[in-house]
């Protein structure tokens, strides 16, 4: 036994010298959400070493004090039922811990789910982030540009990634911004994030989604709104607009490079609904149920003529 | 093996008893299927893509004949089992054929059902609603199709072996069980068709 | 399909070593029974047999054997991630023996272990003579068996699934997922999940209803507690898999609609109905091991469990709670922060009762007299290693920081750090403590404490750097990363720890050879002075299990029994009624797996004939008259004396 909690605090000191040269990941947040969670984490962990230690020295006592080569050849253990204060203590305790991380839990999470603290007086920026085999694609409505597999944003101003697929389920994640988020084919979801300060981060989908998941990286870069403004107006002077056939076209490749077009795909392509609106259109009449449907229709990649809806479904029963 | 001639004939042995035991545990496990093809269901009933929904192509006439027919022949199993209690192979045996015919007359209209539906376009192919709904109703077709050959079989052992312990016991399992396909149907029939047609 | 498409799998180098090696196998078997003549042998007592006993040892073998095959999965993905950029399989490659790896642990590994040490432990725990319902229990081995093999030939005809064990879609759908692997993973599973839901009914018919005289529920030892609320777990989740299992059959082979992306489908609906079925999953093969737990912590302790009321409720409260906590595991779906602050809730609650048994563990212990004897080990090494899953579970329900987890490495070394010192130290500790009632010779403690020392280490070795890897943004399932990355160093050290559990391992294996040569024959009966019915038996135990099936009136009976000097087998013998063998369970999943595996290749009309030769069987088994036999007075009296004398 001591061997292993030997070599436990031998990988614990790994941790820490790892975390001394360079912070680890998630440890090293660089906006006010990605700060949130990792002070959770951080919280969460020092309570449950907390609760390590207490078993742990429970066990080593019990170990070395009633090992039967240090009792009496004749000793005989009692027979013991239980103890009703004890099993109260060990009952309440956890109880209480778990209350506490619970309400940790509800307060982070809700502050998470919104703009970040700080940045609610600003109007969010909203890009719409979807993947497409092992590609990313970031559409700018407000400017009207669109990129493949990188993502510039303005360091002062709250950002608001809507998120859905054209295909698996992947997850959206940029660790030193935020948490991540799935991105599905027949429903929106949002990750509220904002960057404290002016760097290139990680980006990548996290949710396994087939052959050239390990390489579907991006790159997260915040710049300050000047720069920003900068870029964009760029890439309205220098890129093509981005046409259906170009899009399609995007969408069949497998892995691609990086590209930038002034013009977005969510003019012919608009994103799926919102969750919360799926869950209002289930209490109404089917009309407009039908309507939902056919729009995610055009968000099936392969179909590009989305003009017979009875003429899609056939096709992709010939799968 | 010991009988115990105070209990009827299907609880009379041990084995009889761990037997019907275990078939009220399985019944559970069904229950839990079926929650859950209801549930499948009941998610995916307004996602109807380009297809038709549930008023659209649900019938009262033909539905309220498979319930009537089902609904009847639960009672008559139930007749079923009280001749067999009173020891009247013959009416026993009669109870258990009318129960069958009448299960067959429900396969029979539940075909025509499908096959109505396949001629409007409706397949199980066309939309996520669909499926379920096929899903689920064939799913209970499937199980009133196996408990026919099931009664038939123990419909032969009956007469061929007489009323004794053992197939006391399976008759008494089989009404079990056909009682709660017919349990199943009132479900159906309450939260799919008439739900249905009502929306 | 092709005959080349069909043996595609074989192009790769390994592949085709692996396949070479199963086909090899196989042959030697088959050579080895034909020429020893045990074929006759070999049906008539394990192919036909009912006896729960041999049943459970089957489970056993084949959990063994997968175990290894699971390991060699997980030592390729080691070995593939050591370092940087390896090129030693490719990304398709990887993704099957990941996907393989999975599903073979939890389904054809950790299940079997379980429902073999059930088989094997139960009747005897409650001084029964069989099962319930002996042929269905066969019938129930078989079709693992048959769902086993089906998964296990996906490697060799057709190529593997790889999306994943849990198979989401629209990933695992006929649209990015062409080959034939995820019709093996629907109907391979199916196979095996109906005889697991016929072994629930079973065992819990057994444990209500055939318990020995005075053996109230309260009586009962912990193990067959356990055994119990599993069961119960098993008949209300696994329907739902059914479920699941179909409905992706249907997708997948019939065109229907259900997780489509067009049409209405929902892709999250799968991903619901598999955790919901998922998650009490996880408690069906993590409480047998905490009753396994404690039975031994008890009798090393020399003391009876401590607080056995407490321990009852919190298994019943966390198999309540694990029908309540599925959506956690995609709080990531974009539910809302209502949805997952419930779901957080429920999931930390279960850390209330699992500590309760913690805490219950640790003072058996107090006052005791602790021998540490190798199933003692495991039990021991359990609990500090258990607890940090245990904690890193919490820290995970925690739906806010859920966020920077969820698909990272350090999930991975969670549910490791649960399921290893939980599910597969527990079936390791009850396999060594229970081994000499199977073989009547025990297994060499030296070996086993070895192994046990191999394991215990090398497992944090192997899964404590993913811990830290989680944190530092490695996704889980990269079939590579790149040097730039810097998870190269932890890597290389969590593929050292995974080369010392393959050593762990080989040495339990070993240890089978070893004590099978070298170890004393004729254990007495009570090997390890234990608490429970099943060391009141001879070992091995005869097939009748008790000549006189023991009257209790308390908690472990046969302890308070030996301390008075009373022998509780003692009475008058009469004749033993004993269903026979037969051959029909294995021949019927026979048919079975020939259906599923015409079905994985669409080739409907055999399937169908493979079909109705399983009907055929079952109306076989409904016309016959088998009312068992009866083992006469004489023949018990000569039994029970050869076994005495021999003591």
């Amino acid at each position: 036994m001591k061997k292993k909690l030997s070599l436990m605090f031998v990988a614990f000191s790994a941790l820490a010298i790892l975390a001394g040269c360079e912070p680890l990941t998630v440890f090293d947040p660089k906006g006010p959400n990605a700060k949130t969670l990792s002070d959770t984490i951080i919280l969460s962990i020092i309570t449950m070493a907390f609760i390590l230690l207490v078993v742990y020295v429970l066990l080593a006592f019990m170990l070395t004090k009633y090992r039967a080569s240090k009792a009496s050849a004749d000793y005989e253990p009692p027979h013991e039922e239980g103890s009703h204060l004890l099993e109260i203590i060990w009952t309440v305790i956890p109880i209480i811990i778990v209350a506490f991380l619970a309400v940790v839990t509800v307060r982070t999470t809700s502050t998470v789910e919104t703009t970040p603290e700080g940045y609610d007086n600003k109007e969010p920026l909203v890009i719409y982030a979807s993947s497409s085999n092992w590609k990313w694609h970031f559409s700018y409505p407000e400017q009207g540009v669109e990129t493949v597999n990188y993502v510039n944003i303005p360091t002062d101003r709250p950002i608001e990634f809507k998120l859905y697929s054209f295909g698996p389920i992947t997850s959206f994640w940029i660790p030193q911004l935020a948490g991540q988020k799935y991105a599905m084919s027949d429903m929106l979801t949002t990750i509220h994030l904002a960057a404290d300060e002016v760097g290139s981060f990680m980006g990548r989908n996290s949710n396994f989604n087939g052959r050239g998941f390990a390489e579907m990286e991006f790159e997260a870069q915040s710049m300050t709104q000047a720069d920003f403004d900068d870029w964009v107006s760029k890439v309205k002077a220098n890129e093509k607009p981005l046409t259906e056939e170009k899009f399609d076209e995007l969408l069949k490749a497998e892995h691609v490079g990086r590209s930038s077009y002034s013009s977005t795909h969510l003019e012919f392509r608009p994103a799926p609904m919102e969750h919360s609106e799926h869950m209002k259109m289930g209490g109404m009449d089917h009309s407009d149920m039908d309507m939902s449907e056919k729009e995610m229709d055009h968000s099936k990649m392969d179909h590009g003529n989305h003009s017979d809806s009875e003429k899609n479904s056939e096709e992709t029963h010939s799968h | 093996m010991k009988i115990d001639s105070s209990l009827p004939l299907e609880y009379s042995t041990e084995e009889n008893r761990l037997k019907i035991f275990g078939f009220w545990i399985f019944l559970g496990a069904e229950i839990v299927l079926f929650a859950t093809l209801f549930t499948v269901y009941f998610t995916l009933q307004t996602r109807t893509g380009s297809g038709p929904n549930g008023a659209e192509i649900f019938e009262l006439t033909p539905v309220l004949w498979e319930t009537f027919l089902l609904l009847t022949s639960s009672f008559t199993i139930g007749l079923g089992v009280h001749a067999m209690r009173i020891g009247n192979k013959k009416a026993m045996m009669a109870f258990f054929i009318i129960t069958l015919l009448l299960g067959l007359g429900f396969l029979g209209i539940e075909i025509d059902e499908f096959v109505t539906y396949v001629e409007e376009g409706a397949t199980i192919q066309t939309s996520a609603f669909l499926s379920a709904l096929m899903t689920l109703l064939g799913t209970h077709g499937l199980h009133v199709t196996f408990g026919f050959f099931w009664g038939v079989a123990i419909l032969i052992q009956v007469a061929s072996r007489g009323l004794n312990p053992q197939t006391a016991n399976k008759a008494f399992i089989f009404s079990l069980y056909w009682h709660f396909l017919d349990v199943v149907w009132i479900f159906i029939f309450s939260f799919v068709y008439l739900k249905g047609l009502i929306s | 399909m092709s005959m080349e498409e069909v043996f595609h799998p074989m192009q790769e180098p390994m592949i085709l070593a692996a396949a070479i090696s199963i086909v090899v196998g196989a042959v030697v078997i088959v050579a080895g029974l034909t020429y020893f003549k045990k074929w006759g042998y070999f049906y008539k007592n394990w192919l036909s047999t009912v006896d729960h006993k041999k049943i459970g040892i089957m489970y056993i073998a084949t959990a063994l054997l997968m175990l290894m095959r699971g390991g060699i999965d997980a030592l390729l993905m080691r070995a593939q991630t050591a370092v940087p950029d390896n090129g030693l399989l490719d990304a398709q490659h990887y993704n099957e023996i990941f996907t393989t790896h999975g599903l073979l642990m939890i389904l054809f590994m950790a299940m079997p272990f379980v429902i073999g040490l059930m088989n094997i432990v139960i009747p005897l725990q409650i001084g029964a003579r069989d099962v319930a319902f002996p042929r269905l229990n066969a019938v129930s081995f078989w079709l693992f068996a048959a769902g086993c093999g089906l998964l296990n030939l996906s490697f060799i005809i057709g190529g593997s699934p790889d999306a994943g064990w849990t198979a989401y879609f629209p990933l695992a759908g006929t649209e990015f997922s062409p080959t034939v692997g995820n019709n093996y993973y629907s109907l391979a599973l199916q196979l095996s999940g109906i005889g697991t839901l016929m072994t629930g009914v079973n065992f819990i018919a057994t444990i209500i209803k055939m318990r020995a005289p005075g053996m109230t529920l309260m009586k009962m030892p912990m193990f067959t507690w356990s055994i119990l609320i599993t069961n119960i777990i098993i008949v209300f989740a696994f329907p739902v898999l059914t479920v699941a299992l179909a409905l992706m059959m249907l997708d997948r082979q019939f065109g229907t609609q259900f997780f489509a992306m067009q049409n209405g489908g929902m892709d999250m609906l799968w991903a619901n109905l598999f955790w919901v079925w998922g998650h009490p999953e996880v408690y069906i093969v993590i409480l047998p091991a905490f009753g396994i737990f404690s039975e031994i912590i008890a009798t090393f302790a020399r003391k009876n469990l401590y607080g056995y009321k407490s321990m009852v409720m919190s298994m019943v409260v966390i198999s309540l709670l694990s029908f309540l906590v599925w959506a956690h595991h995609f709080y990531t779906m974009g539910h809302g922060v209502m949805v997952n602050s419930v779901f957080s809730i429920t999931t930390m609650a279960i850390a209330v009762p699992t500590g309760v048994k913690i805490f219950n563990w640790l003072l058996t212990m107090r006052h005791g007299k602790i021998q540490f004897t190798t199933p003692m080990l495991y039990a021991l090494g359990f609990i500090p290693i258990f607890t940090i899953g245990g904690v890193t579970g919490v820290m995970l329900a925690m739906a806010s920081a859920d966020y920077q987890y969820h698909n990272t490495m350090f999930l991975v070394a969670h549910f490791h750090y649960v399921l290893i010192p939980g599910t597969v130290f527990g079936v390791l500790a009850g396999y060594h403590y229970w081994w000499p009632k199977m073989f009547g010779f025990r297994l060499n403690e030296k070996l086993g404490k070895a192994a046990f020392w191999f394991i215990a280490v090398c497992f944090n070795v192997t899964f404590f750097p993913l811990f830290i890897l989680g944190l530092d943004g490695y996704a889980r399932r990269m079939y590579t990363y790149s040097e730039s990355t810097g998870y190269g160093p932890l890597n290389m050290l969590s593929f050292i720890g995974g080369i010392g559990l393959a050593v762990g391992f080989a040495l339990i294996v070993y240890n089978i050879y070893y004590s099978w040569k070298h170890m004393p024959r004729n254990e007495k009966a009570d090997v390890w002075d234990g608490r429970t019915l099943e060391w009141a038996t001879h070992s091995p135990v005869p097939e009748y299990n008790f000549a006189v099936v023991p009257t209790v009136t308390r908690l472990d009976e046969y302890w308070f029994a030996k301390k008075e000097g009373r022998d509780i087998t003692a009475g008058k013998i009469e004749k033993i009624h004993m269903p026979n063998n037969t051959g029909t369970p294995f021949w019927m999943s026979g048919f079975f797996f020939l259906a599923a595996f015409f079905a994985v290749f669409n080739l409907w009309v055999p399937a169908i004939i493979s079909m109705i030769g399983v009907f055929g069987f079952m109306i076989h088994r409904s016309f016959e008259k088998d009312h068992g036999r009866y083992i006469s007075v004489e023949e018990v009296m000569a039994t029970e004396k050869s076994l005495r004398g021999d003591k």
